[in-house]
């Protein structure tokens, strides 16, 4: 490198240039009408200036880079198409954790992009703008892989055929759609620290790390491919949200309350939110690279330790919710594998029960909590889907107003009691499944009692097809519940030992290893 | 504030009674038996019988339970919002005070759920 | 004092950024999972730009990294030259 005559300009030259100076006063209308979301929140800028992105990632060098990625991953996806590498993961239950992945993380991606896209227009500073503007775009690459890298399994199984039509519709999806429908009404500060901060920073590793590698680990070249080009972007996301939190404590005193309280907030939304995840890793992945508890330890709690420890300079203090954490990490996964197994008739995917060396590891990885509250449960239901007397369970549960999780957690401190609590605002009564989902509804109410709750929907008739009368002698509503979802009853959901998706994915392997 | 936003603004209750066509909306859970994962949510009308909720509205819900059929409901012990409340099992929904949204616990001593897990 | 990390896919490039790392942090701790390899350092790392093309024997900018990467902790500070991870505490 010694040859180098004439040294090019450095990084953060580079970077400036490209970044700065860019933007302008506007002179025909006031500013404050130009960019009319970023006061009412609160928080106050006195330098836009100040903003750094530490990557210091050019236009140029982003679509260079991201070309890169896109190469390498559309060899890989067409490298798997081509040799039927479906055939080759561990077994057929492992593509239930796509359709989940699919229906609940995939449409989000989306919607990650319409808010940093939205937020990039309304916030007057050029550095994150720039920022925004790159996110925004990496977000609809996020969306549009992951679709491709799945729409290989559409071809040959079930429940992968409606992710954009179910997110509006189906109970349990409401749960992420909900949690970015907050951010994205909320102002562009908010949207900021709730999907920057807390969801980039604090969580997406806890998805994008550790599950794709399980993804790996269980023979998925496409999954771990899209997941780990779009954690390579998380990388950049992360750096952003934390520059983010940085730069609004800087700016001003008062915006410290205000960024405790949406920390707060966000980071409770956001592990509600990972109960999904939780159960992916330690019940739907045939073959385990950690269980949901070792990797709340390394990625939420060693890491997020960090990251607190080194705001406390700013005056952050850990999030309440924090402590209820600790204890849940050791029930939510098996709470959230028992929600599903009963309500299987329901959902876009297959269930089961662990087979015994299953159960033989989570006894192992959960040894305070799985054989005294799980086992028992998980032991009762296999032995009577053995008897032929599979466990469905048909009547509606109740939700929580704030996360929209049926009330399935247990009381702090007592894994044997359902934690109920409830507020009422205007003569109405509302009900939550903690203490933190009661408090965000308390500090917001008139935001919460919007929020559509797919059971109460269900009852209000508003999610049967056109033309359903629920009136009619022997309407059945489930039937007609699932047909507005677009799930098909029979094939997409119920037990997975004899479904279609199982029989398939055998008779395919044995024609591949035979002749 | 009851909300933050650029101008004042009311939310829309969805829930609110009159959506439920008739119906008020009862949550039921039975205490320390999580082989039901949550409470569960029913559309009654204010005039349903009290005791035809329990016989008969109840059963198709927790009848899977091997324990359900075992419960002395003469014995059993309510809670409304958490706190001790008794049924009239002959008096409606309504004239037994409950509305729109109220939630019930009952516990029933002495069942201890699947190997006393309270599952 | 907390660690800082990084991730990378599991490749032929990322095999001499990985021993570039380890040369240049003699307190990283390495964790190879599927597919994957993980970093730790207490308290901060630094990548330097002319230990990898040592390693490589060709030239390489340091945002090429941004193609294996997988995840950071840490405040980052990129130049030409450097990458570094840090905690202020």
């Amino acid at each position: 490198m010694d040859m180098k005559v004439k040294k090019k300009l450095g990084l953060k030259e580079r970077y400036g240039l490209m970044t700065r100076g860019l933007g302008w006063d506007t002179t025909y209308q006031p500013m404050d009408k130009v960019f009319p979301y970023d006061k009412f929140e609160g928080i106050k800028i006195h330098d836009w200036e100040k903003w750094e992105d530490p990557f210091r990632l050019t236009m140029d060098a982003y679509w260079k880079y991201q070309a890169e990625k896109e190469r390498k991953l559309y060899a890989i996806i067409d490298a798997f198409a081509q040799n039927n590498g479906h055939l080759g993961v561990t077994d057929a239950r492992y593509i239930n954790t796509l359709k989940l992945f699919l229906t609940g993380i995939s449409p989000l991606e989306y919607m990650a992009h319409r808010g940093f896209a939205h937020v990039g227009r309304q916030m007057r500073g050029v550095g994150p703008r720039v920022a925004c503007q790159m996110q925004a775009i990496d977000e609809i690459r996020h969306a549009q892989t992951q679709i491709h890298s799945m729409s290989n399994y559409n071809k040959y199984y079930n429940g992968l055929h409606a992710p954009r039509h179910m997110l509006d519709r189906v109970w349990y999806l409401s749960v992420p759609k909900s949690f970015f429908d907050d951010a994205i009404t909320a102002g562009p500060f908010e949207w900021m620290i709730a999907i920057g901060f807390s969801f980039e920073y604090v969580l997406t590793n806890l998805l994008f790390v550790p599950f794709v590698s399980g993804a790996a680990y269980n023979g998925d070249m496409g999954a771990m491919t899209f997941g780990f080009s779009a954690q390579s972007d998380e990388a950049r996301h992360m750096t952003l949200g934390l520059e983010c939190i940085k730069f609004l404590l800087e700016q001003d005193p008062d915006n410290l309350p205000i960024v405790q309280r949406w920390i707060d907030k966000w980071t409770w939304r956001g592990t509600r939110v990972l109960t999904l995840v939780g159960m992916m890793m330690d019940y739907m992945l045939p073959k385990r690279v950690m269980s949901w508890k070792e990797a709340w330890e390394i990625y939420f709690e060693q890491n997020g330790t960090a990251l607190f420890n080194d705001l406390a300079r700013y005056g952050i203090k850990v999030p309440e919710c924090v402590n209820q954490t600790f204890e849940d990490k050791e029930h939510i996964s098996h709470q959230a594998w028992a929600t599903f197994y009963q309500y299987g008739a329901a959902a876009d995917f297959h269930t089961w029960m662990p087979k015994p060396d299953e159960m033989d590891w989570l006894s192992e990885k959960y040894p305070n909590t799985f054989d005294k509250y799980y086992r028992p449960r998980f032991e009762y239901w296999a032995e009577q889907h053995k008897a032929g007397n599979r466990f469905y369970n048909n009547t509606l549960p109740m939700l929580c107003q704030v996360c929209q999780i049926p009330m399935l957690f247990t009381e702090p401190g007592d894994p044997t009691q359902i934690c109920y609590r409830e507020t009422d605002y205007k003569e109405e009564k509302y009900h939550f499944c903690s203490d933190h989902c009661k408090h965000i509804f308390e500090h917001e109410p008139e935001k919460y009692v919007q929020a559509w709750l797919p059971v109460h929907q269900i009852y209000q008739g508003n999610c049967f097809p056109e033309g359903t009368d629920p009136t009619a002698p022997g309407f059945e509503p489930l039937p007609a519940v699932l047909e507005y979802y677009h799930i098909n009853h029979g094939r997409d959901n119920l037990e997975y030992e004899g479904s279609e998706d199982q029989r398939n994915f055998e008779a395919w392997r044995q024609q591949a290893t035979k002749n | 504030m009851p909300v933050a936003a650029i101008k004042p603004y009311t939310g829309e209750v969805k829930d609110r009674q009159e959506n439920f066509h008739g119906a008020q909306l009862l949550y039921v859970g039975w205490d320390q038996h999580l082989m039901f994962c949550a409470p569960f949510c029913f559309p009654f009308p204010p005039t349903m019988r009290f005791g035809d909720v329990v016989e008969k509205a109840l059963p198709p819900a927790f009848g899977y339970h091997p324990e359900f059929a075992k419960i002395d409901w003469s014995k059993a012990q309510w809670l409304k919002s958490g706190k001790p409340w008794t049924p009239d099992f002959n008096k409606s929904l309504a004239e037994n005070g409950l509305k729109h949204k109220d939630v019930l616990r009952f516990k029933t001593p002495g069942l201890t759920g699947i190997k006393g897990s309270s599952t | 004092m907390s660690n800082v990390f990084i991730a990378f896919q599991t490749n032929e490039e990322s095999r001499y950024i990985v021993e570039a790392i380890l040369q240049d942090n003699p307190t990283a701790i390495l964790n190879e999972q599927p597919a994957m390899v993980k970093i730790d350092v207490p308290g901060s790392m630094t990548i330097k730009r002319a230990t990898i093309e040592e390693k490589m024997g060709r030239p390489f900018d340091l945002q090429e990294l941004q193609i294996h990467l997988i995840t950071i902790s840490g405040h980052l500070d990129e130049t030409d030259e450097e990458f570094n991870l840090s905690w202020n505490h």
